[in-house]
């Protein structure tokens, strides 16, 4: 984007404006598009879909009365928040129960500088990208201590910690997972890691060797875990904490927590399609370039939504697992498998510096097997649990 | 003035008055979250200096693991706030020595470093040169630092451990 903005002060457009102002200004408006145009309805259809998506696996109808379908639901319930009044409880701590949204607001929404929508698509291709984005979602960690501090609650108290023990926790799987493809890529920025694979799925990172493949479930177990979604949601148990450290919020500021939440769920998806999956890459099929912008971004936000869809499967399908398992799974499970997954990359690229084309091959062919293995299975169980197929939603 | 002293006085501001804020603030969790503040002012300056990956370190490291840990320690601790300390003027006399003394020092350190200015500002990568120096030039101390810390890993996990009594 800054070679963008270069070229029009080179043009002459914002004649006798220093430089910075004209950045600060690009800036700006670059973040208020991204917020407004995309960031904002991304999280509201997101969760009008997960609630469809929901109600359909537990045979419910879910919202349908707003729009078609429902899909304007997310604009009805944000006009309904911002109505509300904004409860303040009178024993909790006033300035930190007012920032504590923002704070976990700003981690969320500062990963959408580095995300790559396509080759030209980006707000800023910084030369750490993927580190920068695990530094500033740590942010979130203190925005939810924060609010479960403030509202001086038990079970939001009880909420955020056990949020903050679960994200510190399964950072380091997840850090791990990523430096397995760091490793291979060779650099932290974003657009280099998707340059460093192609738009074939053998190309792709996930196939590059066994461990990769392996990296990729723990980075997308953790990442769940860490964006606090079920089967690992236990900081909102609603069955044990209320609501967890979102007990005393209502309104807007209520509404900021979820809104970080959904749009997490898509970034989660956008990180696990740039490090595993090619990225924008796409086949060589035109020569129009605003073709192939378009065609990079919807092949990027496909395969990035995909994982989101996979998310709120395995939400309305695993149940919630205990605190104590929860971190045995972490620390006993996920942490020793990451190291190894680590250190066999290493030793795979001590064997085959310029990788192995056949094993990528063979480890793609194996994917689609265990894929087709899966939908018989799906299948199987579709045919054998009801009478009839209803493919097209009957209300 | 130039823009860029501007920024750096914000920066400035803003961590500097954090710091003070953990200082002064009567409330210990008050000054914990201040924190907050401070290192992320400290991480500004790191990027304001170009060097970027020190400041990725900087808010992964402080905010996500440091701060996260202290704030843990204080809302675990048992009553916390309730300390009473007896005797205030004991505390102040000798720890407005030590602040004098360390003023003293720093001042005077910082009069005598021949300050110079960088003629060009190159913002380069410096992940990989921090790379080949810790695994080069440096790779004693970056290993004696990790020993310190499995050191401390292991002291904490003996601490911790419940002794099992017959």
């Amino acid at each position: 984007m800054q070679a963008f903005v270069d070229q029009l002060i080179q043009e002459g457009y914002f004649p006798g404006l220093p430089k910075e102002i004209i950045y600060l200004g690009a800036m700006l408006l670059a973040a208020l598009v991204v917020l407004s145009f995309f960031v904002a309805p991304l999280a509201g259809i997101t969760s009008w879909l997960e609630r469809r998506v929901w109600a359909r696996m537990q045979s419910r109808v879910g919202p349908n009365r707003v729009g078609p379908q429902g899909i304007l639901q997310w604009l009805a319930d944000g006009i309904k928040n911002l109505l509300k009044e904004d409860i303040i409880p009178s024993a909790a701590d006033k300035w930190l129960f007012v920032l504590a949204p923002y704070i976990v607001f700003v981690g969320f929404l500062a990963t959408f500088v580095v995300i790559p929508f396509g080759s030209q698509l980006i707000v800023a291709d910084l030369n750490i990208g993927i580190f920068y984005l695990l530094a500033v979602t740590s942010l979130v960690v203190v925005g939810i201590l924060m609010a479960g501090w403030a509202s001086n609650n038990k079970w939001s108290l009880l909420g955020g910690m056990r949020s903050a023990a679960q994200i510190v926790s399964y950072e380091i799987p997840a850090g791990l997972a990523v430096l397995t493809i760091i490793f291979v890529a060779g650099t932290m920025s974003m657009q280099g890691i998707i340059k460093a694979q192609g738009w074939a799925p053998w190309d792709w990172f996930l196939f590059y060797n066994p461990f990769t493949f392996v990296a990729f479930f723990l980075y997308f177990t953790a990442a769940l875990a860490e964006g606090n979604r079920t089967p690992f949601d236990i900081p909102e148990a609603e069955s044990e904490l209320v609501a967890g450290y979102v007990t005393e919020y209502s309104g807007m500021r209520f509404l900021f927590f979820f809104f970080a939440e959904w749009g997490n769920l898509y970034v989660i998806g956008a990180i696990a399609t740039t490090l595993f999956l090619g990225g924008w890459q796409v086949p060589p099929v035109t020569d129009n370039p605003v073709l192939i912008g378009v065609l990079q971004f919807m092949v990027f936000f496909l395969k990035a939504y995909f994982w989101v869809f996979v998310a709120m499967w395995v939400r309305g399908t695993l149940p919630r697992v205990r605190v104590d398992q929860l971190m045995s799974a972490c620390w006993k499970y996920l942490v020793p498998l990451s190291f190894v997954s680590l250190l066999g990359t290493a030793a795979w690229m001590v064997l085959y510096p310029k990788g192995n084309r056949l094993a990528s091959f063979g480890m793609f062919l194996m994917g689609v097997a265990i894929l087709l293995l899966f939908f018989k299975r799906v299948n199987y169980q579709i045919r054998h649990s009801r009478p009839e197929i209803y493919w097209k939603p009957y209300i | 003035m130039e823009l860029a002293t501007v920024i750096f006085y914000l920066i400035a501001a803003v961590t500097v008055g954090s710091a003070a804020m953990v200082a002064f603030s009567r409330n210990i969790i008050h000054s914990a979250f201040s924190l907050l503040g401070t290192f992320a002012g400290v991480a500004a300056i790191y990027v304001f200096l170009g060097a970027d990956f020190v400041a990725a370190v900087q808010v992964l490291i402080y905010v996500g693991g440091i701060l996260v840990l202290i704030l843990f320690a204080v809302m675990l601790t048992h009553r916390i706030t309730d300390v009473r300390i007896t005797n205030r003027a004991v505390g102040r006399i000798p720890a407005l020595a030590v602040i004098g003394v360390f003023l003293f020092l720093l001042v005077q350190t910082i009069r005598e470093t021949p300050w110079q200015k960088a003629k060009e500002i190159l913002y380069s990568p410096t992940t990989a040169k921090i790379g080949d120096l810790f695994l080069g030039n440096y790779l004693l101390p970056f290993e004696l630092a990790s020993l310190v810390l499995l050191a401390a890993l292991i002291g904490a996990v003996v601490i911790s451990r419940k002794e099992l009594k017959e």
